[in-house]
């Protein structure tokens, strides 16, 4: 436990003196601040309140964003370590590698949690204060919220695994970005190609609505727009896609985080300083 | 019980042999200097200490438990060759993270860089810190908590002439107080004064593992007699000796441990015609190098 702090608190320092706590903090207030100044337009219309609106944008735009930051941010942690030699010391103390990798998780999603609540309150204070009736969507915000860091850890946990198996920070990198283009972009384009091929047969009523859920990015966005009807209604989710309870979403992106920090566990383990 | 022991330890990279059935232990109080040409295997031997690799075959104990294990680490301390640590945190910020892993206070962070003569730096990153400041802050980390068994990989290299005679009275403290301590180098006057053993490898070979007194008496190499004569009498001290003619006032001979002393009688015998004599003992350079030729010839 004290391992865990000590290597925290060591991080997070790290990561404001390395302006990563600074970068995702704009990053994160840049877009959400630029998508409620594009969203202001058809509110009402839907008979929807502005916040359960601005949710369902903010919830297209994390799953860009979230898995993104958070694999930039993990990428260097095993991988730093090994290139600039400060491996072997660190696994001479008596702490272990599991207590290692979880202060580097804790300081990281630490580090997230700040800049989505960031960046999720402009959004909200920007809905709140044309919409009266805006509050209405707090419930919505808040379980995106929670829902985006259940998405970081995931991710997080997945750029440790990269990091740990790629050895060198080039070679982390170019990883992550692949991951994260094959995950966020060509799963979904490629989930699509078949559904259109398929034109309503077996596929899409059978398996895609699993492989939907097997993607922690896939089932963050199905529940999100999944939980509150009103914001499913406006964004008119594909109807297959409905078929799938909102509950099970919610423990892929559960069980992914925990996945993920397993794989970077197992996959840190096998590293020779 | 020694505070450190290997027995038989071999351990290989592919077809690369590091190190061969090497036997060896460290006491409470020792110091104990690790030789060897490049690639002898010191550093290989220590990471197995630390149990950061692992051995091929052979046993290794820390105070009874083996290496690796969380009773060996909290016991052990280490000094790797190359020390780095991250460039965006300071001296102070650094040394706190390895307080807060040993779990003691980290307000010892100012004392210990204190101790190593870096007070004034601590607040800076350690990005923009020179080589010998860097392997302070190594030293620093290592001192922490009192470590029962200290390892040092080559500790005084980059560090200036006073640092060095600073950092071994703080081994001599430290082993004083019962740390085993084990440190390699290839800086081999320092040594020589300042451990109390001396252990060889040559290719992977343990090839010497005794005092440097023993380790003399035992390689038998010949001592050198340095006489100084009166200017007008070089030649015949030369010839009366059998020696050989320096310069105009200087005549050395070499002679094995055995006879010494019927020589010096000899040299004794030359009266008002010589100056002043001195015998100069093979150093530990020569001695090194007939134990690490030895090791290299099997
Ligand atoms: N990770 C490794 N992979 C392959 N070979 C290795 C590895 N580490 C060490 N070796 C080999 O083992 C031998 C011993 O290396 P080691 O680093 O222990 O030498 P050393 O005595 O510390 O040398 P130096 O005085 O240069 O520090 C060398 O031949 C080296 O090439
Ligand atoms: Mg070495």
């Amino acid at each position: 436990m004290t391992g865990i702090a000590a290597i925290a608190i060591c991080e997070f320092k790290i990561a404001l003196r390395n302006r990563w706590v600074a970068i995702a903090v704009v990053i994160m207030a840049l877009f959400a601040a630029v998508l409620s100044a594009a969203g202001s337009a058809p509110s009402g219309e839907l008979g929807v309140d502005k916040l359960s609106l601005t949710v369902a944008s903010l919830t297209s735009l994390a799953v860009y964003l979230v898995p993104l930051v958070a694999l930039l941010m993990a990428f260097d942690a095993i991988s730093g370590e090994q290139e600039r030699g400060t491996l072997p010391l660190l696994l001479t103390y008596p702490v272990s590698r599991l207590e290692i990798l979880l202060g580097k998780f804790v300081a990281h999603l630490g580090t997230l949690a700040l800049a989505i609540a960031v960046g999720y309150a402009i959004a909200a204070l920007a809905a709140l204060a044309f919409d009266g009736e805006a509050v209405q969507g707090l419930p919505a915000l808040a379980r995106l919220y929670l829902t985006s860091l259940l998405l970081g850890a995931a991710f997080l946990g997945l750029g440790y695994a990269i990091s740990a198996v790629a050895a060198r920070p080039g070679a982390a990198a170019g990883a992550a970005i692949a991951a994260w283009l094959m995950l966020i972009v060509l799963y979904d384009l490629a989930l699509l190609a078949g559904v259109v091929a398929d034109d309503g047969g077996a596929f899409t009523r059978s398996v895609f609505p699993w492989l939907l859920l097997a993607n922690p990015a896939d089932a963050f966005r199905l529940y999100n727009l999944a939980a509150s009807e009103g914001t499913s209604a406006a964004t008119g989710l594909g109807g297959a896609a409905q078929t799938i309870s909102p509950g099970l979403a919610l423990v892929s992106v559960a069980a992914w985080s925990v996945i993920a920090i397993g794989l970077a566990a197992a996959a840190f383990r096998s590293v020779k300083p | 019980m020694p505070t450190l022991t290997l027995s038989q330890v071999t351990k290989s990279f592919r077809d690369q042999r590091a190190l061969s059935d090497v036997t060896l232990s460290v006491d409470a109080g020792e110091r104990v200097a690790l030789l060897g040409h490049n690639g002898a295997g010191k550093s290989t031997l220590m990471k197995i200490v630390l149990g950061l690799i692992a051995a091929d075959s052979g046993t290794i104990a820390i105070l009874g438990s083996p290496q690796g294990s969380p009773a060996a680490r909290r016991a052990t301390s280490y000094l790797p060759e190359n020390v780095a640590f991250h460039p965006a945190l300071t001296g102070l910020e650094q040394l706190r993270l390895y307080l807060r892993l040993r779990g003691e206070p980290v307000g010892q962070a100012v004392d210990l860089l204190e101790r190593v003569g870096l007070g004034a730096a601590g607040r800076r990153r350690i990005g923009g810190y020179s080589k010998g400041m860097r392997q302070r802050v190594g030293l620093a980390q290592a001192l922490i908590g009192r470590p029962q068994l200290l390892v040092l990989d080559e500790p005084t290299s980059g560090l200036d002439p006073v640092s060095r005679r600073d950092f071994y009275s703080i081994l001599d403290d430290l082993a004083g107080a019962g740390t085993a301590i084990l440190l390699s180098s290839h800086a081999l006057t320092e040594v020589e004064a300042q451990t109390d053993r001396i252990a060889i490898l040559s290719n992977g070979l343990l090839v010497a593992n005794d005092s440097l007194a023993s380790l003399r008496r035992r390689a038998a190499l010949p001592i050198q007699v340095q006489i100084a004569t009166r200017p007008d009498a070089v030649e015949e001290v030369a010839r009366r000796v059998a020696g050989t003619r320096v310069n105009g006032t200087r005549v050395e001979l070499t002679c094995r441990h055995d006879n010494k002393l019927t020589r010096l009688a000899e040299v004794a015998g030359l009266g008002d015609l010589v100056e002043d004599v001195e015998i100069v003992p093979p150093s530990l350079e020569q001695i090194y190098h007939h134990f690490s030729k030895a090791g290299a010839a099997q």
